[in-house]
């Protein structure tokens, strides 16, 4: 292309003004719609706003965060992961079962083993995650096969697995309770409190989570090969990126997470079932999808995962907030936002001709 | 064989399911020289090339290189052991950043986990400086023009310092002054000792810039001469395999009366502008330009496939909109797009739907149920009427070679029985013989009394087959010239006027 016509180019960018306000409103209309949103709930209930809901917000914010992180990494590579919540219903279950109190040994699965020390059960969930993960990535990279297949198959393997485990031992299918205190206190016990209101230890974990993602994402060898894959499976390959090993990563990563997820779960819930994490995938879909994580694929940042968990709480909290709210439309609004933000989305790759 | 040979293929084979794509080729390239590789389409040329760099594994034959054979089982083992490769499609992660295109599958890492921008930034500055090219390394691939793009690929494969690189195709999309500037850094890489391996359709560029010349035919060795012995005629009598005199059917067709005239045509989202001719009966007009004039432009914006930001087109003196393409076929225009593979066949859908997929209303029976026993007599007729070369209606489109799928969707344009034909690029991506069957049909259309509007990239096409000939130049018209009384300078002039 010519400079002649480059010049053109720009100067007509510059020129149509009340295009590119348009353009802004548009990029930025769902942050925009959220901030109408907060403004409105708190003005029809103060509340909205107080300290203890602002900590319940950022709470639930950073319960549903791992989740969504690990997700996030199957949606770059243009994929997805139905097995997430079967995988946190697993762990969180095992997590559970492991860190019972030893001092009602009547209720207790596995009452030959004690409580055992948490790291080792933080490792274990993980792992059990990432494994399954590495299972999912496998059958994606061998067999070339979607990854809504693979995960719609494993999801179901995994609930038979969980059904399974939950009859195990003494339990015989009831729900895993009476965890041992180390374990609640751990992830639920105060870490400080702002005005009375307690924000718990698994916020900070959560933050952690963040960071190493946002690390393993921006700054490694294996997160910028995650997104050359995402964007160009092939430019990947002839540039002598391991597509295979990646693609099996990218998925165990989020099993891994997953597996932190449930571990945190466990505890958080304290009266674990079967029923444990069932869903949780759609969330954190919905979650990268408002935050912009795209299923053209190679697009996708790891702050936009944040704001996308966070105004998801932020609807669900409020909603509630919101006297008389028929609580059947929170599914029509959560519906709502999942096709605007991608519609939204799609609007900035489509080229205009 | 030679002494002195830097790589040396011998006796490669490749086989595909049903299909012997490699028999027993043999390929020498000397340090310090360029080795031109030519061949029609489907000649094998790339297929040789992805069992050298590793995406194909050969069936047979070995492979040296610099006096130790190798077996190279990916991409990164070709890479490390001095092979790199500009593949023919721009393989890039367009979402990503151009030094991350650069340095992908070996970022510079502090630490050995940590990739460090910084160090990535610098190295490029320094290649793209060695080279003289021009681009933003923090610039996101997707957002630079094509030959960019290219020049990025071309800068990359040469960054990894390899013995042999391969070029497939690298000109297709670069414009003049790019094609001069990468044959500079083609002459310092072989100045350094490289092997160049250069695959080219392009006759000119292939006698200028290579010192062997190697032609391969349906999968197997033709030939290796020293480029200075060979000439033009020669290399495309190698090639086909025959006596290729006359490359354009004699022209026979009559412009009549005027049907289509077209004022001031602009593009609301292209820079086409103020584009304005007319087309007579059985008339063919060329459409002649740079990469990036208009020129495709000027088929959408009429077929309605792109939105117009302007200007009246009557079809018979009376004004018609075609604002989307359905409207244009009922007005009786049809399109050929540019890129076959991915806005013209249906790939893996078989020759009959493929023929009857524009026309599927007249095979309504009742207005519900479409009617098997016509759509199958139209596809007989296009596959007798086109001379397409397949095992029948059901064969899946892809399997046909590309001069036998544009004759597919030639033939399913015509059952819409359009009065105007616009041609994009009618031609790429086929072989010299099928061409002249392309050119055959072209012809006989407008002997029928249809318009036709064909835009082209090769100068003598459209001075073999056109009347007359648009230039267009930088979204503008620059001229229009008739075919029989011009000259290629002439034509690449105005199409360089508003450059």
């Amino acid at each position: 292309m010519s400079q002649e016509s480059k010049n053109l180019q720009t100067s007509a960018r510059g020129m149509i003004t009340p295009q590119k306000v348009g353009n802004f409103v548009l990029n930025n209309a769902l942050i925009i719609l959220m901030v109408i949103a907060v403004i409105y709930i708190a003005i029809i209930n103060p509340n909205f706003l107080s300290t203890g809901s602002i900590i319940n917000i950022i709470s639930q914010t950073a319960a549903y965060l791992p989740a969504a992180l690990g997700i996030g990494g199957c949606i770059v590579l243009t994929g997805t992961d139905l097995s997430a919540g079967r995988i946190v219903g697993l762990t969180a279950c095992v997590s559970a079962s492991l860190l019972q109190s030893t001092l009602n040994m009547a209720n207790k699965m596995w009452p030959e083993i004690g409580a055992l020390p948490i790291p080792v059960v933080i490792v274990v969930a993980m792992v059990i995650g990432a494994a399954i993960g590495a299972f999912n990535g496998f059958f994606v990279a061998k067999f070339k096969l979607h990854p809504f297949i693979v995960t719609l198959g494993t999801q179901l393997i995994v609930y038979t697995l969980l059904l399974i485990y939950v009859t195990m031992g003494n339990n015989n299918g009831m729900a895993i309770a009476n965890l041992d205190k180390s374990y609640t206190d751990f992830v639920k016990g105060e870490m400080f409190n702002i005005g009375g209101a307690s924000v718990p230890w698994y916020v900070l974990y959560a933050v952690i989570l963040t960071f190493v993602m946002w690390f393993i994402w921006n700054k490694t060898k294996f997160g910028k090969n995650m997104f050359a894959l995402g964007s160009n499976e092939e430019a990947a390959r002839v540039s002598g990126v391991n597509v295979f090993l990646t693609t099996v990563m990218v998925f165990a990563l989020a099993g891994a997470m997953y597996g932190f997820t449930g571990f945190i779960e466990g505890a958080r819930i304290a009266s674990n079932t079967a029923n444990t994490g069932f869903n949780y995938e759609l969330d954190a879909i919905a979650a990268c999808v408002i935050g912009g994580v795209s299923f053209v694929g190679g697009i996708g940042k790891i702050s936009g995962i944040v704001i996308g968990v966070l105004m998801l709480r932020l609807i669900f909290i409020g909603l509630n907030m919101i006297p008389g709210m028929n609580q059947n439309f929170f599914y029509l609004i959560k519906g709502a936002i999942i096709l605007f933000a991608c519609a939204l989305d799609m609007r900035k790759y489509l080229a205009k001709k | 064989m030679q002494e002195n040979a830097l790589l040396e293929m011998r006796d490669i084979s490749k086989e595909f399911p049903g299909v012997k794509a490699l028999d027993k080729v043999s390929l020498t390239v000397r340090p310090g020289t360029v080795h031109a590789l030519m061949g029609e389409n489907g000649a094998g040329k790339s297929t040789l090339m992805k069992c050298l760099f590793g995406i194909y594994s050969k069936d047979g034959g070995t492979i040296v290189l610099d006096g130790k054979e190798v077996n190279f089982k990916s991409s990164k083992e070709a890479l490390e052991n001095g092979v790199a490769m500009v593949h023919q499609e721009l393989n890039q992660a367009l979402t990503r950043s151009v030094q991350d295109n650069l340095w992908l599958g070996r970022y510079p890492t502090v630490g050995g986990i940590m990739v460090s921008e910084g160090i990535m930034r610098k190295k490029t500055k320094e290649i793209f400086s060695d080279l003289e090219v021009e681009v933003d390394p923090s610039a996101i691939m997707r957002t630079l023009p094509v030959s960019k793009r290219q020049m990025v690929e071309i800068a990359k494969a040469v960054s990894y310092h390899s013995k042999i690189i391969v070029f497939d195709e690298p000109t297709s999309s670069l414009t003049e002054t790019e094609v001069e500037h990468l044959f500079r850094i083609i002459n310092m890489l072989r100045d350094q000792g490289c092997g160049i391996i250069y695959i080219s359709h392009k006759m000119e560029e292939i006698l200028r810039i290579s010192d062997d010349v190697t032609i391969m035919r349906d999968g197997t060795w033709v030939a290796t001469r020293p480029a200075k012995e060979l000439t033009m005629d020669e290399i495309i009598k190698l090639m086909v395999g025959r006596e290729l005199t006359n490359r354009f059917p004699p022209k026979t067709n009559e412009p009549g009366e005027t049907i289509l005239e077209v004022e001031h045509l602009s593009g609301k989202y292209t820079r086409l502008r103020d584009a304005s001719f007319q087309l007579r009966k059985g008339e063919i007009l060329g459409i002649a330009g740079l990469d990036g004039s208009g020129r495709t432009e000027v088929l959408e914006n009429l077929f309605g496939a792109m939105t117009k930001g302007g200007g009246v087109i009557k079809l018979h003196g009376k004004t018609i909109q075609n604002r989307t393409p359905k409207e244009s076929i009922k007005n009786g225009f049809a399109l050929l797009t540019e890129e076959r593979r991915a806005t013209g066949i249906f790939g893996i859908r078989d020759i009959r739907e493929n023929t009857v997929i524009s026309n599927l209303n007249s095979y309504l029976m009742g207005g519900i149920c479409l009617s098997d026993k016509k759509m199958k007599e139209d596809t007989d007729w296009a596959i007798q009427a086109m001379h397409i070369k397949t095992p029948g209606q059901s064969t899946q489109i892809r399997a046909l070679s590309g001069g036998n799928q544009q004759k597919v969707i030639i033939g399913r344009w015509l059952l819409t029985k359009p009065e105007v034909l616009l041609l994009d690029e009618p031609t790429r991506g086929i072989d010299v013989g099928a061409k002249y069957e392309i050119y055959q049909l072209i012809i006989d259309l407008a002997n029928q009394g249809k318009g036709v509007v064909m835009v082209s990239s090769e100068m003598p096409e459209l001075l073999g087959v056109c009347d007359r000939i648009l230039v267009m130049s930088g979204g503008q018209v620059a001229g229009e010239v008739d075919a029989k009384n011009t000259s290629q300078e002439e034509i690449l002039t105005l199409a360089a006027k508003y450059v």
